[in-house]
């Protein structure tokens, strides 16, 4: 078996006498689409925060690619390859959404120390830019300024601005957040053309969702690895229900 | 096949405001001498010269979203390398082993190496907080600079150092002639203003704006967002470097006085007042409240004498007026709603 994608290893966050995450280690392969789900408080935020660079662990280590990025700052775990998106939806408001896109792209094409050339009209920032809107259902609203899209709509861009950054692992912090059924549906659709494309690690609420989407699911209780394995397996498994799923299961 | 944006008309309105101000400002030397007011020219002058100081801080405070309060103190460094360089040349004395020099080719350029390298530190440090501590870590540095200058015995302290020529130009460009320097400085404020256009216009202005809406997600995006406004905040220290030598070029004198707090505020004031993150409308804020300052009083004392030292009771309302009702400043009054 190769190693994994992104894995942590007896990761502990306290805040004061809590431990958030308490001695998790969790591992995400290569490819998989990896659902992370808990009760309120289980430490999901948390996690995440950690993983993404914005917090850092009391103790424990994480690897990405091969490499420990334990104290790698946010901004160079993003240009490794490691994107997420906000469970608050977190855009640039005062850009259309195809500058948004735009500038997640910006960001991946290296260094942006270029003083001179008008951006607006640079082919290389607008065309990936517009494929990426486009996959994700927004095109036809590529000019529209960010703060005056549906909510919907923002979530499909925060989902779009963290593809557009060509990710190796895509961390997905809640993406259906306050969405009605319909907008769920179409986010399950986009995330199920995206799986096996792109490394997934989900964090969400809808069980309908998870159950559908993912290939391995990890439930997270008090900090701790209650469960890890198949959708299957998780639904099946005695301690899972009782700590957490209970009826819920039954009717998914 | 992408829909193509409708290609605007030529003649906007804010286009149309740019044209007349530009002949206005082309005109202005010739129509003050025509009414037989000279003064108007030099005053004009400094209108350009705070103009350049203010569109430097628009580009940090209005791009970037950095409130820096010791703008001023960029300009006033600008100054000093003028004035030190003079009092050099005129006494004959040297620097650091070479002769001091009034030649702007080379006096200019320094006062804006001057002022990069004095912004540079100082935001290394302020850029590591963000709102009301980077304020007041930019306030506080500017007032370090402020006494370390008034301390400066051999270059005047308290009494600054008096000019008694301005810088040489090559060619045919004597500055010494008021209205030859008037457009000169014209000249280098439109230069900046394309500069200032194209910069916030690039790659790198998109990660200045960026930062400004959302430093958050720019980090998450991959940006070492610090970085990029560092970079921004010596350019801005550059452009204000050189305000800061035209300054010692139109009033004839440097002192600390030109660092002093109330100067940043001054230019805080300018680019409020004509338009936050315009470019063109901290000119205009500039304008006004120059304009403001040396007509006001006047005024005031004409209905009573004496009253025309509280010209700000003036001023007061009016700021609070235009951040009630004109977002965007003069500019947004002169251009309409659009940018």
């Amino acid at each position: 078996m190769s190693s994994p994608l992104l894995s942590t290893n007896g990761l502990v966050k306290r805040f004061g006498g809590l431990a958030a995450t308490d001695g998790l280690s969790l591992s995400v392969a290569e490819g998989e689409l990896h659902a992370l789900i808990g009760p309120n408080g289980a430490g999901k935020t948390t996690l995440i925060g950690q993983l993404s660079g914005e917090l850092t662990p009391d103790s424990g280590t994480i690897r990405f690619d091969g490499r420990d990025v334990t104290r790698l700052p946010v901004h160079k775990r993003a240009q490794r390859g490691l994107a997420r998106s906000f469970q608050i939806t977190s855009i640039f408001p005062s850009f259309t959404a195809l500058d948004n896109v735009a500038l997640a792209v910006q960001a991946h094409a290296g260094h942006s120390f270029r003083f001179w050339r008008d951006a607006g009209r640079d082919r290389r920032l607008a065309d990936p830019a517009r494929a990426v809107l486009e996959r994700v259902g927004l095109g036809a609203r590529a000019g529209t300024r960010a703060d005056a899209l549906a909510h919907g709509e923002k979530r499909q861009l925060e989902l779009a601005m963290a593809l557009a950054t060509g990710p190796r692992l895509l961390l997905l912090d809640e993406p259906m957040a306050g969405m009605g059924p319909e907008d769920s549906a179409r986010m399950v659709e986009l995330l199920q053309e995206l799986k096996g494309g792109v490394t997934i690690l989900l964090v969400e609420h809808d069980m309908d969702a998870v159950f559908a989407l993912a290939d391995r699911i990890t439930v997270l209780v008090r900090g701790k690895d209650l469960a890890s394995g198949t959708p299957a397996e998780i639904r099946n498994d005695p301690a899972v229900r009782e700590a957490y799923l209970g009826d819920e299961l039954e009717v998914a | 096949m992408p829909p193509t944006a409708p290609r605007s008309a030529l003649l906007t309105r804010p286009r149309i405001a740019l044209l007349i101000l530009l002949a206005v400002a082309l005109a202005l030397p010739t129509v003050a001498g025509w009414m037989g007011e000279p003064f108007y020219v030099r005053l004009a002058t400094r209108i350009l010269v705070f103009a350049l100081a203010a569109v430097s801080l628009d580009l940090i405070l209005g791009f970037g979203g950095m409130v820096s309060f010791g703008h001023a103190a960029f300009v006033g460094i600008g100054g000093y390398a003028v004035g030190i360089l003079f009092a050099h040349q005129a006494d004959g004395s040297t620097l650091f082993g070479l002769p001091g020099t009034v030649n702007g080719l080379i006096v200019w350029p320094l006062a804006m190496l001057a002022g990069a390298l004095a912004a540079l530190p100082v935001g290394a440090i302020s850029l590591r907080t963000t709102g009301v501590p980077f304020i007041m870590i930019t306030l506080a540095f500017a007032q370090m600079l402020f006494y370390l200058m008034t301390g400066l015995k051999a270059y005047g302290g308290d009494d600054g150092i008096a000019l008694w020529s301005r810088s040489t130009l090559p060619g045919p460009l004597n500055i010494a002639d008021h209205t030859t320097f008037y457009y000169v400085v014209l000249g280098l404020l439109v230069a900046a203003l394309a500069l200032g256009w194209r910069l916030v216009n690039s790659r790198f202005g998109r990660v200045i704006r960026g930062a400004k809406d959302n430093e958050r997600r720019m980090a998450a995006l991959g940006y070492p967002v610090t970085r990029y406004k560092l970079a921004a905040f010596v350019i801005a220290g550059a452009l204000a470097g050189l305000a800061g030598a035209l300054l010692a070029n139109a009033t004839m004198f440097v002192g600390p006085q030109y660092l002093h707090w109330s100067r940043s505020g001054d230019l805080i004031v300018m680019v409020v007042l004509g338009g936050i993150g315009t470019l063109i409308g901290p000119v205009l804020g500039a304008a006004a409240l120059l304009l403001l300052e040396e007509f006001v009083p006047e005024l005031m004392d004409l209905a009573h004498a004496g009253l025309g030292e509280h010209w700000k009771i003036v001023l007061g309302p009016v700021l609070i007026l235009l951040v009630l009702y004109a977002r965007k400043g003069l500019w947004g009054v002169v251009a309409g709603r659009r940018p």
